[in-house]
């Protein structure tokens, strides 16, 4: 005669250490509940997949909040809804385990929505198993997602009304919309047959997830006698009834072979690899060697302005990027607030040695105007005794201050009609700045340009190497 | 070449890449977008995990799974989407999870605008979600700080079993200086005792219930003494022409560069103004804020870009003995060198 040996699967752990009180050897779900058979069925397909010590399993908020207290796996409990983005990193960290998400309805089709909606769309490497009991369990039994038109629940206590409460929610037609998901299938645990199929159901999911078959879902019919206020046997009925004419079972999506493996990259960790894989050289940096630089030029707090398109954020970022060759403290400030709107566009530069202050550019020493209206707003703000360079080709009008140096340079003229190219104002800005200040080399900025403008071509560099010379140069001979 | 020019928002990302980071999970938001940009740029690179989350929301309870992981994780992000993840953020405590939160703060409330402000700060330094819980938070003030705070971020986390706020407003975050990047961390701690692997050996739990009213009580006991042992140990201030400071200036972040500015003016003009910049919020300078009166000041000016959160804690510090005063600017102004030092002639009738 065969002999059938109960035993608890080795899914389980023995003896429940998690769980706190005496009872460490029963479960703390109520008679008759769905949790406990689907709880068992993951458990004894663990064991015979060989996966107990393979896979991690992450506990939701509901009744299988406290899920951790039997599998015998890697254990999170996660925050109620977020078991798949728990389940996404949990994968992410681990590509070769097994990662499950256990989800009740509440958990998953309501404050999680979006969450399952995207780890599936993503086509995450996890497992999920979906309890839908068509009600909130654990908090007393409110309305679920998947509650029932009409099914009375102490949110609805006149029943669900779909006018105002919305219909239930096929999670499994939902998700089976998405091209990501490889298996996708309803089963029901209202009776014995039921329960082989949907035993069946797991083993499929697990040994899809030990495969790295991307995404796995099986939605579960389950009772919830406590929550329906039903004895188990009618709980049972309950679904055959009312739950699955609303819930048909099957597959709704599965890739078979077609699946995908899922690869994930190894992470380089090494010191050097990860500074040469960033091009980082370990070489140290030599800075250029300084010029002579007039006194009022050693400081410069520099406002660069004029329309967005004219190249001022570039032509601030390149004055910062020369001048920390020279190893000098730099800073660039983009404008914010109201001066953003309207097509001007500002930024502040700063240059010095020691510790810069206030970025912006409030009071600079420097303003280098390449439209009117900048040079209307910010002529007022320039220090006493500081500089002015402005662009003459846009600007029709003359300055006002007389306690400042004035350069009147053509910028855009430079660029457009000797270079014929609008787009080099920036370096005829720079060319000039080098030729007022002498703070940069016409020969050190050349050399830096291929590093300014990584992967231009060289007719590119060419240019604006002309465009350097053409601005220092105008500035040496007119002034 | 280890030098470069870049933004505070890259920098941080540099610096988590150094620290060894190997996940960032992140949604994008306004000026705090070119967190999660360079983090996109920049991991794949290393083969490291860069996921756009769908929201703040999943984005931080990834984080919470990558740190249980025993993964070291950071997360960036600005005002309404740090409001988001503060559910997330106790979990993180809770469970005693270490990771490093961005905080580019915009101005508020509601959508308010993308201008700098400082008004996440009671949120963010005094816990924020439910529960008794506090995070670390570092506040640089330049974008070397940006990469080398995150870098120490990631210690700092790693060291307590703890999130670690690296907290700065969008100047900081979108300016460019120059970083010099710091060489990678040769080794990783070890996790094993709590990190769950999937491996025979570590079946470990993440978790932060704890059912028994007792064992929860005990709980937040071994919390509240992480939380006072940090207060201890990890203080981090600065402080500039504080010798013979007569009045005082306190403020963090970027305001706390425009008050230096402010100091150096106000000294030309022979005021004794001194700058107390804390580095760390949590825990806050309140002792060394607190001997300022014995040490000869007179007065003091909290300057903050929101209506007084810091302030607070600075008064909390003083007990009485003098009071602050506060001056503020908001929705994405930013005071001027010469607003700072008008205010202290307004306020002491000392400088010119
Ligand atoms: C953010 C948040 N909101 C609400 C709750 C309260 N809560 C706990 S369980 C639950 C419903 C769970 O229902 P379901 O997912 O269907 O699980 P079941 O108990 O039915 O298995 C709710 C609303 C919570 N813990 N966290
Ligand atoms: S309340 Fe319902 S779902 Fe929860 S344990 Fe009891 S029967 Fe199961
Ligand atoms: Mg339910």
């Amino acid at each position: 005669m065969k002999k059938t040996v109960l035993r608890k699967p080795k899914g389980f752990i023995d003896v429940y250490k998690y769980k706190p009180g005496a009872e460490k050897d029963r479960t703390h779900y109520c008679p008759g509940c769905g949790h406990g058979i689907l709880h068992k069925l993951i458990a004894e397909a663990l064991e015979d997949l060989d996966l107990v010590d393979e896979t991690i399993l992450i506990s939701p908020v509901g009744c299988s909040v406290f899920a951790y207290y039997y599998f015998d796996t890697g254990n999170f409990q996660a925050a109620h809804g977020r078991a798949p983005a728990v389940a996404t990193a949990a994968s992410r960290a681990n590509p070769d385990k097994v990662v499950i998400s256990y989800q009740g309805d509440g958990d998953l089709a309501a404050i999680g929505g979006n969450n399952i909606l995207q780890a599936a769309n993503r086509g995450e490497n996890i497992a999920v198993f979906f309890v839908n009991n068509a009600i909130y369990g654990m908090t007393g039994g409110q309305m679920a997602p998947t509650t029932l038109e009409g099914q009375v629940t102490t949110t609805t206590p006149y029943g669900r009304n779909v006018d105002t409460d919305g219909y239930p929610i096929k999670m499994c037609e939902v998700l089976s919309q998405l091209t990501a998901p490889t298996y996708v299938e309803r089963v029901s645990l209202h009776d014995a047959p039921h329960i082989r199929k949907a035993r069946n159901a797991v083993r499929k999911a697990l040994q899809n997830a030990k495969e790295r078959k991307g995404f796995q879902f099986i939605e579960v019919l389950s009772s919830c006698p406590s929550g329906w206020k039903m004895d188990p046997v009618k709980s049972m009925e309950w679904i055959k009834e009312k739950m699955l004419p609303l819930y048909p079972l099957g597959v709704y999506r599965d890739k078979g072979e077609d699946a995908k493996i899922t690869k994930r990259p190894v992470p380089v960790m090494e010191p050097a690899a990860v500074w040469e894989k960033l091009g980082i050289s370990a070489e140290k940096d030599v800075d250029f060697p300084r010029g002579d630089v007039a006194d009022e030029y050693k400081k410069m707090s520099i406002r660069v302005a004029g329309f967005g398109g004219q190249g001022i954020m570039v032509t601030g970022q390149a004055l910062a990027s020369v001048a920390l060759e020279y190893g000098y403290n730099v800073s660039w400030l983009p404008s914010y607030g109201p001066e953003m709107r309207g097509g001007t566009a500002n930024c502040s530069v700063n240059i010095q040695d020691g510790t810069i202050g206030a970025a912006e550019a409030v009071k600079p020493s420097m303003l280098l105007a390449m439209n009117r209206p900048s040079l209307e707003k910010f002529e007022g703000s320039v220090m006493p005794g500081g500089t002015l360079l402005y662009n003459s080709t846009l600007i029709d009008i003359k300055p006002e201050r007389t306690d400042i140096k004035v350069f009147a340079v053509p910028i855009t003229g430079i660029a457009d009609d000797e270079l014929g190219n609008i787009r080099v104002q920036s370096l005829v800005n720079i060319g000039a700045y080098a030729a007022i200040t002498g703070m940069f080399r016409v020969e050190d900025v050349i050399t830096l340009l291929p590093k300014l403008f990584k992967g231009r071509k060289q007719a590119i560099i060419d240019l604006n190497a002309k465009a350097v010379k053409a601005g220092f140069n105008y500035v040496k001979d007119n002034f | 070449m280890a030098r470069m020019l870049m933004k505070g928002n890259y920098a941080a990302v540099y610096g988590a890449a150094m620290a060894g980071c190997t996940a960032y999970y992140g949604y994008p938001i306004t000026p705090a977008s070119e967190v999660a940009e360079s983090a996109a740029a920049l991991f794949p690179k290393l083969g490291r995990t860069f996921v756009q989350a769908e929201s703040e929301v999943s984005a931080i309870n990834m984080v919470y799974g990558a740190a249980g992981s025993g993964q070291r994780v950071m997360t960036g992000s600005s005002g309404p989407g740090i409001s988001l993840k503060m559910e997330g953020i106790s979990y993180c405590a809770g469970a005693a999870l270490p990771c490093v939160i961005v905080d580019i703060m915009r101005g508020g409330p509601g959508l308010g605008n993308i201008g700098p402000e400082q008004s996440d700060y009671n949120q963010v330094v005094k816990g924020g979600g439910h529960g008794n819980y506090r995070n670390i938070v570092l506040a640089p003030n330049c974008c070397q700080e940006m990469c080398d705070y995150t870098m120490l971020a990631f210690e700092l986390a790693d060291k307590y079993r703890t999130p670690v706020f690296v907290l700065t407003d969008g100047v900081i975050g979108q300016m460019m200086e120059s970083v010099t990047i710091p060489e990678p961390v040769k080794e990783l701690p070890d996790k094993s005792d709590y990190a769950v692997f999937g491996t025979p050996l570590n079946k470990n739990l993440v978790n932060s219930i704890y059912i028994d009213h007792d064992d929860l009580e005990w709980w937040n006991m071994e919390l509240l003494k992480k939380y006072q042992v940090i207060e201890e140990n990890e203080v981090m201030f600065e402080e500039y022409m504080m010798d013979d400071a007569e009045i005082v200036v306190i403020g963090y972040g970027s305001v706390s560069r425009v008050l230096r500015t402010a100091v150096d003016n106000a000294r030309a003009n022979g005021v004794k103004l001194g700058l107390f910049r804390p580095i760390t919020l949590f825990p806050f300078p309140g002792k060394e804020i607190a001997a300022l009166p014995a040490r000869g000041v007179k007065h003091i000016l909290t300057v903050e870009l929101s209506t007084g959160q810091m302030v607070d804690d600075v008064n909390l510090a003083l007990s009485g003995v003098i009071k602050s005063d506060l001056y503020f600017r908001l929705g994405g102004n930013v005071p001027s060198a010469d607003e700072i030092t008008d205010k202290i002639s307004e306020l002491y009738g000392e400088v010119k």
